[in-house]
């Protein structure tokens, strides 16, 4: 087959472009699995060695990596199914329910978006002191349930997926709200559950600032914080630093490979209709 | 029981149906309001409080009027901070949304096989851990000889350049992890876009006989409007908060070359324990984040008009 040259000119630069995206994955796992001179000498190592176990074993010995995996796993998970729920009830409410000041209400959630997270930070903090959840988890948690996107994501989706007749119907059948929203909206909203968990689970995770602030013991960090508990060593061992930054990334790519369609589908949606 | 009757009549009666719908609906919306109360607004005018005034984290606040601002705006670390973020801004997000669109076009092309995997591909850098790929990158772009950017510049007979000390060297490194992990996150929000077009614009535009550069001038460009002002928006909102990349690349040092607002808010706040600059140069961010997005958005709103 001859390939003519506009598409000879798209294929290249779709390669280039796919190559540069996978080659940091491929180079942190070459590093992961060799000695550290190998990796210090010149040239440096390019293909993948045999040290992936030892490397490991460093990293498990200057940081909790278990430990740091477990609360990112469980602040993500608590966090996500707390945004679910709360936004998917908000949502509801302004979707649904009539009451004075719905309107006026709904803009003042949504301008919250537009202020800088780094705006209440000393004063976060020091209401976390206070309440004396520094090294808590109930510190990453209880801020993070706050999610103007996700009440916005919600009420659009309810608006345009919960048809108001059979909302009349159950009420008229003498159900109460909660069961209303419960029994017919939550059935219907499951994918865009889907979407809003995907967001905020990842933001959570990757959330470095915050938790950086206020995790300061190694028992209380989250993975992204003991991460860099590995570049501050005096002698930089770099297959062991890349073992631990290889081995906190493989979960979210295996994730991010079996949900890929959802995932990329779920970014779309939501950046075409907001 | 007359008294007993009448009374839960009137119960009944204040409990009619508008009033439990209201009371439910604001009762559903009321966590939102509550945690965004101790978490959100109080932080915030709180920080506006700060900002006037000297404190330690301890002991008493002291009313300074604005003199934690004077002290910010002659600290020359201040400006430099401003002025790196303001080029890693032009460094990391000009790039990648002219990338993004040229990757989505060709994502789009109706000739092209394999799309799954190209896409698949060049999203996977958006699902690593921002902390991951800082770290990555500053192996990458280490300032021995046998760090792999300085491998690669010695391909090209360029001499060992030193990434992590050098002023331009810093600040191409921390915009290079910013444009790698973002630019397919832009392509696929733009890939989006470019399929929401309609297929008969392109037919009548060739019935007319309009050549590639003019479709898309006039109708991709056009179309794509309200996408680009949208990435634009949020990327450099995203760039002025520019914190995790720095501070794992330059470290504890808090390098001049590498130094972000935020960054030199954090060191301010946490390292110097003065929380009352910390507010002032929050307060500035804010300031300067509203003006920017207000001129991203009127210059946005001219292209392709």
């Amino acid at each position: 087959m001859k390939l003519s040259f506009p598409k000879m000119f798209i294929y290249l630069i779709l390669a280039a472009a796919a190559i540069l995206s996978i080659f940091p994955f491929y180079w942190m796992f070459v590093m992961a699995s060799n000695h550290n001179s190998a990796i210090n000498s010149l040239p440096p190592a390019f293909i993948p060695g045999a040290e992936l176990v030892t490397n490991f074993k460093n990293v498990i010995s200057t940081i909790e990596f278990f430990g740091a995996m477990w609360n990112s796993l469980l602040v993500s998970t608590i966090t996500t199914i707390g945004v679910l729920f709360l936004c998917s009830l908000a949502g509801y409410a302004f979707a649904k329910l009539r009451f004075k000041g719905r309107n006026f209400l709904f803009i003042a959630i949504l301008v919250t978006m537009m202020i800088p997270p780094q705006l209440g930070l000393i004063p976060q903090y020091i209401i976390i002191t206070k309440l004396d959840w520094l090294n808590d988890m109930k510190a990453i948690i209880f801020p993070g349930l706050i999610d103007a996107f996700g009440i916005f994501w919600m009420r659009q989706y309810i608006s345009s997926n919960v048809p108001d007749e059979l909302v009349d119907a159950a009420k008229i059948d003498g159900c109460s709200h909660f069961r209303v929203y419960w029994n017919i909206a939550i059935p219907v909203v499951i994918p865009a559950f889907a979407t809003l968990a995907i967001i905020r689970f990842m933001y959570i995770w990757n959330d470095f600032l915050w938790p950086l602030v206020v995790l300061r013991e190694e028992s209380s960090y989250t993975i992204q914080v003991a991460l860099r508990g590995l570049i501050d060593n005096y002698v930089r061992d770099n297959g062991m630093i890349m073992s631990g930054t290889f081995w906190a990334t493989v979960p979210l790519i295996i994730i991010f490979l079996l949900l890929n369609k959802l995932f990329i589908s779920s970014l779309t949606e939501g950046a075409v209709k907001s | 029981m007359e008294q007993v009757k009448a009374q839960s009549q009137k119960r009944r009666k204040f409990w009619n149906e508008e009033r439990k719908e209201a009371f439910s609906g604001y009762l559903y919306i009321s966590p939102f309001f509550i945690l965004f109360a101790v978490f959100g607004l109080f932080p915030i005018l709180f920080s506006f409080y700060l900002g006037f005034h000297k404190w330690n984290g301890l002991g008493e606040m002291e009313y300074v009027g604005l003199q934690n601002f004077k002290w910010i705006l002659t600290d020359p670390i201040f400006w430099k901070s401003l002025s790196n973020t303001l080029i890693m801004w032009v460094l990391g997000t000009l790039p990648q949304i002219l990338v993004g669109i040229v990757l989505a076009y060709a994502l789009n092309s109706a000739i092209i096989k394999m799309k799954g995997l190209f896409r698949v591909s060049i999203f996977m850098p958006y699902v690593t851990s921002t902390v991951a790929v800082a770290i990555v990158f500053g192996v990458m772009f280490n300032s021995q000889e046998f760090g792999l950017m300085n491998v690669i510049l010695g391909w090209f007979g360029m001499d060992p350049m030193s990434w992590s000390t050098s002023e331009w060297g810093v600040k191409v490194a921390i915009s290079a992890m910013v444009f790698w992990r973002w630019v397919g996150y832009n392509t696929i929000i733009y890939l989006a876009g470019l399929q929401g077009i309609p297929k008969e614009l392109y037919e009548a535009s060739v019935i007319d006989g309009a050549s590639v550069r003019q479709k898309i001038q006039f109708i991709t460009i056009p179309m794509l409007r309200p996408i680009i002002i949208l990435t634009v928006f949020t990327s450099t909102i995203g760039a002025l908060q520019l914190f995790t990349e720095p501070l794992i690349y330059i470290g504890r040092s808090y390098r001049e070359e590498g130094i972000t607002v935020v960054l030199y808010l954090y060191r301010e706040a946490f390292a110097n324990l003065a929380f009352g600059p910390a507010s002032a140069t929050a307060i500035i961010l804010f300031i300067i984040i509203i003006v920017l997005s207000s001129i991203n958005v009127f210059i946005t709103n001219r292209i392709g008009r």
